[in-house]
């Protein structure tokens, strides 16, 4: 019998029909299709153990997409291949030229416009399901759905639009069509919980209601769904997306493991799991980077009360204002430098003219080294992402606790665009609200040159800065990517 | 497939999921992000079941406006990670 199996090309097999006309995959070869298509995933994200092997996994990925695609297809009869083929060819079209056109500091914007995109497409397969159970292998002898599977549907569609909506925020904020600052409704608590109980309340109802009874419950449930997760993400401010963007990311891993569910689809639930781990685990990063429990981000409302600590001293206290030949001079002596970039330095693109001064220390026998704080930038690895646009070897690039002991060693810690991961207040002023975040001790450092383009304003958290005041800081205040060329035009 | 193995195989992805995830250097976080959002648009499976079946035309427009969000993520997705992977360099460059 096996040996049969074995000796017949494997797509013959899968074309058996029996499936086709049920829905129900009784062919073992298809079961078997997607387990592999889910092992590719698995090696896809194994590949990112180091930037070396991350090229292959991503191509396992892709092989592993095409398996479960084309499994699907050649196990079902399919009606509408051409239609079918048309719509994949608009989205490859849309999704190709995107991701080659897009700049490497716009990012998290597309990643999370991309979440948005997951997450509507899981609330499209539910509504499919629902509308269309045959074709599903859900359909009861009396017309109706299974409960079980209505709980996964409903789960699966409720999670789909939380991540769109909340992810269309997330967008709208990262792209600053929306301003950044939290927007807190009043009792929105009370109106949140209330909105998520009304949906799971409405996901029983769907799942015990009779057949002909289920759509008003379902719509209401879709609605519901979109409107919460809109609501959740409104209030949660500029500095906090790191984490949201992570949770999105899990959320779209969820919906894709609900509707895994709903299917019996072995592919889909590995990927929604892996997914759905992996954007927890980031969220779980990004919060212990900052100090700062997973609840009090989602309960939002970070960074409106910018003088909450550290405030009382915003009087005028007296500060080294530097100019771009200083600091070339400077760097120049030295022999060690440590460069922190932060959002800043993407926002103003710096990244590139920042690698040419490196460069150029370097060529001068300078050491030149990178600190990456978990939390620069607007979404988990920005940083390293922009530095390696910038080709700056990833050798050179270090992690918070790899090199924060070397300040004491560094003749120059090089601030640009970075600010609350500098902020001794962390350590030591308790009423400070990112107090407890671990941060890079730059105090220790024979120099400190300080990149800010005003010293009106203050980093994300709203809160003073006392390396702006000691006596080794220097601050350059200009435009990041303008200061770093005249830096570098002053050391020819 | 009856529900008990399905959870199986659910509970066990998430436990490869996170020690996998663990192992992932933290330089090439927004990769995995990005090739998170490729992946989990294997959703498209779905998709492709309604678009599939002629007989309800609802779920099968349905599973075409999702067969497009989907590539638009698989595609685009794949691409901008392969891009991005191309930039981690190491020293002797030029």
């Amino acid at each position: 019998m096996m040996g049969r199996f074995l000796l017949a090309p494997p797509f013959l097999l899968l074309a058996t029909p029996a499936a086709a006309a049920t829905g129900e995959p009784v062919n073992p070869w298809v079961a078997l299709a997607y387990l592999v298509s889910g092992v590719f995933f698995i090696l896809a994200l194994r590949g990112l153990s180091s930037p070396a092997s991350s090229r292959t996994g991503n191509r396992f990925g892709m092989v592993g997409m095409l398996i479960a695609v084309v499994t699907t297809l050649v196990t079902h009869d399919v009606a509408n291949i051409v239609e079918i083929l048309v719509a994949i060819t608009i989205g490859a079209l849309i999704g190709v030229t995107i991701a080659r056109r897009i700049a490497m500091t716009a990012m998290p914007e597309l990643v999370a416009a991309f979440h948005s995109l997951v997450g509507l497409a899981a609330v499209l397969v539910g509504w499919a399901a629902y509308l269309n159970p045959g074709a599903f292998g859900l359909l009861m002898p009396d017309g109706g759905i299974e409960a079980v599977s209505k709980v996964e549907m409903g789960l699966g569609i409720a999670i789909g639009a939380i991540t769109f909506s909340g992810s269309v925020i997330a967008f709208l904020k990262l792209s600053g069509r929306m301003s950044g600052s939290p927007i807190l409704l009043p009792a929105r608590h009370v109106i949140n919980l209330g909105t998520l109980a009304a949906i799971v309340v409405l996901t029983a109802l769907f799942a015990l209601a009779a057949p002909q009874a289920t759509l008003p419950l379902i719509v209401g449930l879709t609605v519901l769904a979109f409107v919460i997760g809109f609501l959740l993400i409104v209030p949660i401010g500029g500095a906090d997306m790191p984490v949201v963007v992570s949770m999105l990311n899990s959320y779209s891993g969820w919906a894709a493991a609900a509707m895994g569910f709903t299917l019996g689809n072995t592919a889909m639930i590995i990927t929604g799991a892996l997914v759905g781990s992996s954007g927890a685990i980031l969220s779980y990063i990004m919060c212990r980077a900052m100090n700062r429990s997973f609840l009090s981000v989602i309960a939002g409302g970070f960074g409106a009360d910018a003088n909450a600590g550290g405030g009382e001293a915003r009087e005028q206290r007296p500060y080294k204002q530097g100019s771009a030949a200083d600091a070339a001079f400077m760097l120049e002596q030295a022999e060690k430098v440590i460069i922190i970039p932060g959002y800043g330095m993407a926002v103003a693109q710096a990244q590139h003219a920042l690698r040419e001064m490196a460069d150029i220390l370097e060529a001068k026998g300078v050491e030149v080294k990178y600190a990456i704080h978990p939390v620069a930038g607007r979404m988990p690895g920005h940083m390293n992402v922009l530095l390696a646009e910038a080709q700056v070897p990833y050798e050179n690039v270090f992690e918070l606790e790899d090199i924060n002991s070397e300040f004491a060693q560094a003749d120059v810690a090089f601030i640009i665009g970075a600010n609350d991961v500098v902020n001794p207040a962390a350590k030591t002023d308790k009423s400070s609200p990112i107090y407890g975040m671990p941060v890079f001790d730059v105090d220790k450092a024979k120099q400190v040159f300080f990149i800010k383009r005003s010293m009106g304003g203050v980093g994300y958290a709203g809160v003073d800065n006392d390396v702006f005041y000691m006596d080794q800081t220097m601050m350059l205040l200009a435009d990041a990517k303008k200061m770093v060329e005249e830096i570098v035009k002053a050391m020819d | 497939m009856d529900f008990i193995s399905i959870l199986s195989i659910f509970v066990l992805a998430c436990f490869v999921g996170y020690y996998v995830v663990w192992s992932v250097t933290p330089a090439l976080h927004t990769p995995l992000m990005a090739v998170t959002n490729a992946i989990s648009s294997v959703i498209i499976v779905g998709a492709l079941i309604a678009a599939a079946a002629a007989n309800v035309p609802g779920a099968k427009w349905l599973g075409l406006l999702g067969i497009v969000l989907a590539s638009v993520n698989i595609f685009g997705g794949f691409a901008v990670t392969a891009r991005m992977l191309a930039m981690y360099k190491k020293k002797e460059r030029k």
